[in-house]
């Protein structure tokens, strides 16, 4: 692009003017270089367990013999183990955090509300490795003394009370890693919550109370329709985070790779597999099936975190 | 009727506003029982000890030097890695970027990283860097996890603390003639600082309490192996971490130990919470202008 | 800027009357010549021609949505940063067209100037906000730079009030204050063409009398064109006046004569207040 000669005098390119398209393409490198991690994960994955998942097909999966010795492995257990923890912390921690979120915007004295409101916000950036300490220490034996031995031995023989709540009494479970895992999810949860119902015009919530509407109703017919879209990305947000959560299970989960078939059963997640078992992986075998298993958490998560996202793009403009 | 109604009405909303006080009340009571073992377990090993020795075999007496040293230079490294990555690539979307396809695949990929199970960001580390690069465990390899982690947070941040400049502002600058990345290196960069610096606070606040992708690349270390005299800087060789050593002594058997995963928890939940409230601090000066 | 509506323009275009008083050449400085503007697929100008007289005042004044801020920023071609707006059309500089592919921008718009409508310091010392420009362009000794910013500082009205405390932040001046160190930021390179886009909308009306003092101060020196809103500011400081309307040039004449004794109809209604 040769510049026209200006007849009044000639005037040089501003300085730095040569540098501009390298700067563009180091940013652009930059932001592909997202696009390459996140191939990259992915590709690695697939690579590191193919020998895994072409040995053992669908049945990596599906069955869930988890045998290093004998070089068989089948990754039912920790992948139930991901769902059923997940979801059960979703349960627990998701009524509590609306009503956290609610407390916050309606009922919680003016005085109190931004401490509290930052105090949750705080909360929601403890590392995970403190749940998983209190896990281990605190949570666990208390649970085992005062909850399971109590109610295992109150249990009837042979009813369904009976089966829901067969295990080892240490407090090393699936119901006391789905109870450590909600509370680690709850301040995360509780403040997004939050910021979608502050999202709502105070003028729709004034109209609502003006006409006599209590709390309850205003609270379920004006703001939770308003944010439902991005009500329900953010809980798929929180999902997204329990499924890859590594350290608040490992320690309290048990460690067992069988399917849970009660809640005081051990069990693990695909993550507290991997960080249990990768380093001292005993075959190739034995790290490519970690690997595979890795493979299908960043799948479920991956299409978890994109609805989430899809359901929340309402308010951000992409 | 309309009493009874009325009736229904009225305890129906006693009851949710009951709830929402008491949920409100059994989360803060979780969350604080949680504190208060941290504290009174964390403090009861805190003594000089912790900060002036390095980690032994149990039964000797210990500490965590090698651990908090180790945490401070991974998290360092890894944090200048993604500043320059991070803020090059939401400055790419923002000013280059827009509206493209491109763009918007790069945004959507940026998310589903920000959210990714950090444990396999370090699987995908050690596929690279520790099985094939380099070969073994090293410092590098464990920064480079950590900052896989933390660019996502500062990519999203600059785009949005850019975003938000005025376009007149832009436009000035412009308008001089200047170049495009003049302007936007001494005029927008500047503008925004303190929303860059809020970001990359908060993705320092989040690498320094992970654990997970460290265990597969930085491994762990007895000793110091970082030096100005080592080849490659030490970088190399495997290092300690605060969160590994916790990881390794909690699930160990002996007392002492356990007592120092409990103060080394507390260490770095105080490094997280301390972070975080100065990004709240650096973000409440710059609301007023 | 409000894309003008095709159906209301044919309704122009059947009243569509126009005057344009002759310039001679010699004393154009830069000539808009039959330009249109596209937002997208919207038109924004209808073949605007339009002479600016060298070291004098133009001002282009017109209901809101009618051009006057478009054709203005092709003067710069500051639209370039946004893809999907295009002018065709010529614009002469001494000679060459501005709108031109090969022409270079960064050398352009450091011959035409622009001052905003709102204020925009930059984030730095006022000293660094006059300097920056001209950093780019020359490289002067430090004595030399203190020269310059000084010039440019008094030209802009602004140096009795600022000489003590260059090394603070541009940000720590009032409005009026801003938007003249904006002024002296853009003369300081010493353009040939100050497009100034409503400069006073955002000032109280000390700052505005100040500013416009300084507009009719700087003329002799550089040719200016002023946007505005503000119908006695035109007659304040320009001496040719264009009115716009839904994209075309209505009326073009000395400023006078257009305000006492306009020469179509639709130009009478503006000025005398009947909408607007």
């Amino acid at each position: 692009m040769t510049a026209v000669q200006p007849i009044s005098g000639s005037r040089p390119r501003p300085r730095g003017a040569a540098i501009d398209p390298l700067f563009k393409a180091a940013c652009l490198a930059a932001a592909t270089a997202l696009l390459a991690a996140l191939a990259g994960i992915l590709i690695s994955l697939t690579i590191g367990g193919w020998p895994a998942l072409s040995t053992f097909g669908l049945g990596f999966i599906t069955t869930a013999r988890w045998d290093p010795v004998a070089g068989v492995f089948g990754g039912l257990g920790p992948i139930a183990g991901t769902l059923i923890s997940s979801l059960l912390a979703l349960l627990f921690s998701l009524p509590i955090a609306l009503g956290v979120a609610v407390f916050l915007v309606e009922f919680c004295p003016m005085l109190l509300r931004r401490p509290i409101g930052v105090a949750v916000e705080l909360l929601a950036g403890i590392p995970s490795i403190v749940y998983g300490m209190w896990g281990l220490f605190v949570f666990a034996p208390f649970f085992a003394n005062t909850i399971e031995v109590p109610i295992m031995g109150a249990a009837p023989d042979g009813s369904v009370w009976q089966l829901l709540t067969t295990g080892v009494p240490n407090g090393a479970n699936v119901l006391t890693a789905s109870i450590v895992l909600a509370i680690m999810i709850l301040p995360y949860m509780a403040a997004v919550l939050r910021e979608l119902f502050l999202t709502v015009p105070p003028q729709l919530r004034e109209s609502g109370y003006g006409m006599g509407s209590t709390s309850y109703e205003v609270v379920t017919k004006i703001t939770l329709p308003y944010v439902r879209r991005s009500a329900v990305g953010a809980v798929m947000l929180g999902l997204g985070r329990a499924l890859g959560e590594t350290m608040a299970v490992t320690f309290i989960i048990g460690n067992s790779h069988d399917v849970p078939t009660s809640l005081f059963a051990s069990g693990s997640t695909i993550a507290s597999t991997i960080a249990n078992e990768f380093n001292e992986a005993t075959s190739p075998m034995h790290s490519a099936a970690l690997i595979a298993l890795g493979l299908v958490l960043f799948l479920i998560t991956f299409v978890v975190l994109a609805i989430a996202r899809a359901l929340l793009a309402v308010e951000r403009e992409i | 009727m309309a009493s009874l109604r009325r009736v229904r009405r009225t305890i129906t909303d006693g009851a949710f506003t009951t709830f929402c006080w008491l949920a409100t009340g059994v989360a803060l009571f979780a969350l604080g029982l949680i504190l208060w073992s941290l504290v009174t377990q964390g403090i009861g090993g805190l003594n000089l000890d912790v900060f002036t020795r390095p980690t032994e075999p149990s039964g000797s007496p210990g500490g965590l030097l090698n651990a908090i040293v180790g945490s401070i230079i991974t998290c360092a490294l890894a944090m200048i890695m993604a500043v320059i990555v991070g803020v090059l690539a939401g400055t790419w979307l923002a000013e280059y970027g827009g509206e493209s396809l491109y763009a918007k695949v790069i945004r959507f990929l940026n998310d589903i990283l920000l959210s990714a199970p950090s444990v396999l960001v370090g699987l995908f580390v050690y596929n690279i860097l520790v099985a094939h690069v380099i070969g073994h465990f090293s410092a590098i390899s464990g920064s480079v996890a950590l900052a896989l982690i933390a660019v996502p947070i500062i990519t999203r941040t600059t785009e949005d603390v850019l975003k938000l400049q005025p376009t007149a502002l832009r436009e000035s600058g412009v308008a001089l003639g200047t170049p495009h990345w003049t302007t936007i290196r001494t005029i927008l960069w500047r503008s925004a600082g303190s929303g860059i610096l809020t970001g990359g606070l908060l993705a320092f606040a989040r690498i320094s309490g992970e654990t997970a992708p460290l265990l597969f690349t930085a491994l762990g270390n007895q000793y110091f192996s970082i030096g100005l005299h080592q080849p490659n800087l030490g970088l190399t060789q495997p290092i300690s971490a605060l969160p590994l050593v916790i990881f390794q002594y909690a699930l160990s058997p002996y007392d002492d130990w356990q007592r120092l995963a409990w103060t080394g928890s507390l260490i770095v939940a105080a490094a997280v919470l301390g972070t975080n409230i100065l990004a709240r601090i650096v973000t409440r000066e710059r609301r007023p202008s | 800027m409000n894309a003008v509506d095709t159906q209301h323009s044919d309704d122009v275009a059947e009243t569509y009357e126009h005057y344009a008083a002759e310039v001679p050449a010699n004393l154009v400085k830069l000539h808009a010549k039959n330009v249109d503007f596209f937002y997208g697929k919207s038109r924004a100008l209808y073949s605007v021609t339009l002479p600016v007289i060298a070291n004098g005042v133009t001002a282009i004044i017109g209901p809101s949505g009618c051009g006057k801020s478009t054709l203005l920023r092709a003067m710069n071609r500051i639209y370039g940063l946004y893809p999907g707006q295009r002018a065709t059309g010529e614009i002469i500089l001494d000679g060459e067209n501005i709108l031109d592919k090969r022409m270079d921008v960064a050398t352009l718009r450091s011959r035409v100037g622009m001052v905003f409508q709102k204020p925009t310091p930059f984030p730095m010392s006022i000293y660094d906000n006059v300097a920056f420009g001209v950093r780019l362009y020359e490289g002067l000794s430090h004595a030399e730079m203190d020269r310059r910013v000084e010039e440019s500082l008094r030209k802009a009205a602004l140096w009795d009030e600022v000489k003590d405390k260059l090394r603070h932040s541009g940000l720590s001046l009032s409005g009026g204050q801003q938007q003249r160190l904006c002024v002296a930021r853009g003369i300081a390179v010493k353009p040939e063409v100050l497009l100034l886009d409503e400069p006073a909308s955002a000032l109280d009306p000390q700052s505005t009398a100040k500013l416009e003092d300084t507009i009719v101060g700087l003329k002799k020196d550089y040719t200016i064109v002023i946007v505005t809103h503000n119908l006695q500011q035109a007659t304040r400081v320009s001496d040719n006046t264009g009115f716009m309307f839904l994209g075309r040039l209505i009326e073009f004449g000395p400023t006078n004569e257009l305000f006492s004794a306009p020469k179509t109809e639709r130009t009478a209604d503006y000025i005398g207040g009947r909408f607007g």
